[in-house]
């Protein structure tokens, strides 16, 4: 009995542990955003001075919209392009298929500096260049092998027979895309599209290398901003994008279970 | 509804043969049949009836139209799943609606087609349920009303009552059968279960090897095998190999077997006779003589109980016969006890050597 009840507090002690490893530093950082002094000095005093001067700060925020907007159109067009490249992966049989499905994987392992340094040589000699739109097609190749590989796994999990039976009753291959197989791998379509969506917005290394000066997107901002002098401003912004990140994530985990069935 | 011809159809996968020239003729509104082990291209058969898969030569005609190059989403057939194959995302209407919505059909046509379709598999009231929310049987049911609710000219069976447990088995065969007698459609059966296979259908095609072995009504194949594999594919059957007398066949040890039924062969030829376990008799002595009866001398090495009759495995000349006997009461044969084994030759039938 006593043993049980160690064995129970300790598994409590360990949740609790792991939940401030995870939070602490986030919430702190939370909190100084809402305190007086930028030195993260004690006693605390409230106010949303930083919140203020944040708005005023033009080019955080034009480096968080172009973030956001980034972010979005990758996702899209990873979605897009990363749900097509499963089903065509899933659904036909062609020469060189396993080496294909095999070579999606590297670029998940290779280091984000090396290919971000690529990227730039890449761009560079075919006359891409850098800006915005460089960094667009850097995160679209980074993130659409997340999406095939997450849709891929759904689709493991999809009975051929449905596609057939559809067929069977009249359905056109449209048809059956939309009204059967599709329905099926919504959650993994959507776990791959907040993949793409943390992929980019997150992304840093290869955004710094493909960023030209006054084009920036907010990691390479915070980045240059702290260089020059940290301010809480950068606490604010980091709080307000974690609060809209952690909204999404629970939204999304409330009305899809991932890879779950249904 | 219509007739399905199929004539001449070969289909390999790369060196293997799975449908090797097969021609059957399916009548308009029959129940048909299509028996063999696994591998025996009864599957294959049934896909290229349906579309799924296009035959390499020969012809397949619904209706007296070819279709053989007919896409399955043209080809107006409904077809019943192993696994049911429902859409899980979707209600049991919804289900059953699918056929009539991608085809463009009016909603309250749909509504009423479905409820319809529904009502004639006894699920009336489940339209609103979801398909994990049912039992086998209630999801063998939906998947029958999605296949027949948008009038096909055929229906297809691929196994459909293989996952369901024994009793839910036989309750829907005769659920089935009583669909499809009122709808009146033809409908082609595939299954390895011998005993769905005589209870249900009109007509039986025997597969083996991609080859159609017999085809005929259950009690003609059963009665009169053409062959060893369908005498013991289909039922059970004792099989007796020598050379053919003419009427019979004479065994290695010189015993006789008269047969009256079969195969008309030149004497001399290697032949088998088949006869079924439940025609012999067993008894301790031979009895009054019977003129032309045959007779074989053997002894019990097992006897298997099972309720209403019981089998009884009788060694003869290296032998193993079986003997199944009605339980009516009668005294039981030990085992290890000498026995006499008596038919008719019009339970015997006579089978070309394959």
């Amino acid at each position: 009995m006593a043993t049980t009840r160690i064995l129970e507090w300790l598994g409590r002690l360990y949740i609790l542990l792991l939940l401030a490893f995870l939070y602490l530093p986030i919430i702190i950082m939370a909190l100084m955003s809402f305190n007086v002094s930028p030195f993260y000095q004690l006693p605390f005093e409230w106010t949303t001075e930083w919140y203020a001067s944040l708005w005023q700060n033009d080019q955080l925020i034009a480096a968080t919209w172009n973030s956001v907007e980034i972010a979005v159109i990758t996702t899209v067009i990873c979605v897009v392009l990363g749900s097509a490249a499963s089903l065509a992966l899933y659904r036909y049989e062609f020469r060189g298929k396993k080496f294909l499905q095999a070579l999606l994987f590297p670029p998940i392992a290779i280091p984000w500096l090396i290919t971000g340094t690529a990227m730039l040589i890449f761009f560079f000699g075919v006359g891409i260049g850098r800006g915005l739109h460089a960094i667009l097609l850097g995160h679209v190749a980074l993130a659409l092998p997340y999406v095939i590989v997450v849709v891929s796994a759904r689709l493991q999990t999809f009975a051929p027979e449905l596609e057939e039976a559809a067929r069977s009753l009249g359905a056109n291959q449209w048809q059956v895309t939309r009204r059967v197989t599709l329905p099926w791998i919504m959650p993994g379509v959507i776990a791959g599209g907040l993949f793409a969506f943390a992929v980019s917005f997150d992304q840093f290394v290869v955004s710094y290398f493909l960023a030209t000066p006054g084009q920036t997107t907010l990691p390479v901002e915070i980045y240059a901003a702290i260089r020059k002098g940290f301010t809480p401003e950068i606490n604010a912004v980091s709080t307000i994008i974690i609060v809209v990140s952690m909204a999404l994530m629970l939204l999304t985990a409330r009305f899809f279970k991932f890879g779950g069935e249904k | 509804m219509a007739g399905v011809q199929v004539s001449n159809v070969s289909r390999s996968f790369g060196a293997h043969k799975a449908l090797d020239d097969v021609s059957i003729d399916f009548a308009d509104g029959g129940f048909y049949a299509l028996l063999g082990p696994s591998g025996s291209g009864k599957t294959t058969l049934l896909r290229q009836i349906a579309g799924f898969d296009f035959p390499d030569s020969g012809r397949i005609a619904i209706g007296g139209e070819s279709v053989e190059r007919v896409p399955v989403e043209k080809r107006r057939i409904g077809m019943v799943f192993q696994n049911y194959a429902l859409f899980p995302n979707m209600s049991v209407a919804d289900n059953v609606a699918f056929g009539l919505s991608v085809r463009g059909e009016a909603k309250a046509v749909i509504a009423t087609e479905v409820q319809r379709a529904l009502a004639l598999v006894q699920l009336g009231k489940l339209g609103g349920r979801r398909p994990h929310q049912l039992s086998g049987g209630q999801r063998q049911r939906v998947a029958l009303a999605r296949a027949i609710v948008t009038k096909p000219r055929v229906l297809l069976l691929d196994e459909p009552l293989g996952a369901l447990d024994k009793a839910l088995r036989v309750d829907m065969q005769i659920e089935l059968k009583r669909i499809q007698r009122e709808i009146g459609i033809t409908t082609i059966f595939v299954t390895h279960d011998q005993e769905e296979a005589l209870t249900m259908s009109d007509r039986i095609g025997i597969l083996r090897d991609g080859r159609l072995v017999q085809e005929g009504p259950p009690e003609e194949i059963y009665n009169r095998p053409k062959s060893e594999f369908a005498a013991t594919f289909l039922g059970d059957a004792n099989i007796f190999r020598g050379d053919t007398t003419g009427n019979g066949i004479r065994l290695a040890d010189g015993t006789a077997i008269a047969a009256g039924a079969g195969a008309t062969l030149a004497a001399g030829a290697k032949a088998s006779c088949a006869v079924r376990p439940e025609r012999i008799r067993i008894a301790t002595d031979a009895g009054a003589p019977d003129g032309n009866a045959n007779i074989l001398k053997g002894q019990v090495s097992k006897r298997i109980f099972a309720g209403n009759n019981s089998t009884y495995f009788v060694e003869r000349a290296g032998q193993t016969l079986k003997v199944i006997v009605q339980n009516t009461g009668m005294e039981r044969l030990a085992e290890g006890q000498d026995v006499v084994l008596r038919w008719s030759p019009e339970s015997t039938v006579l089978i070309a050597a394959n």
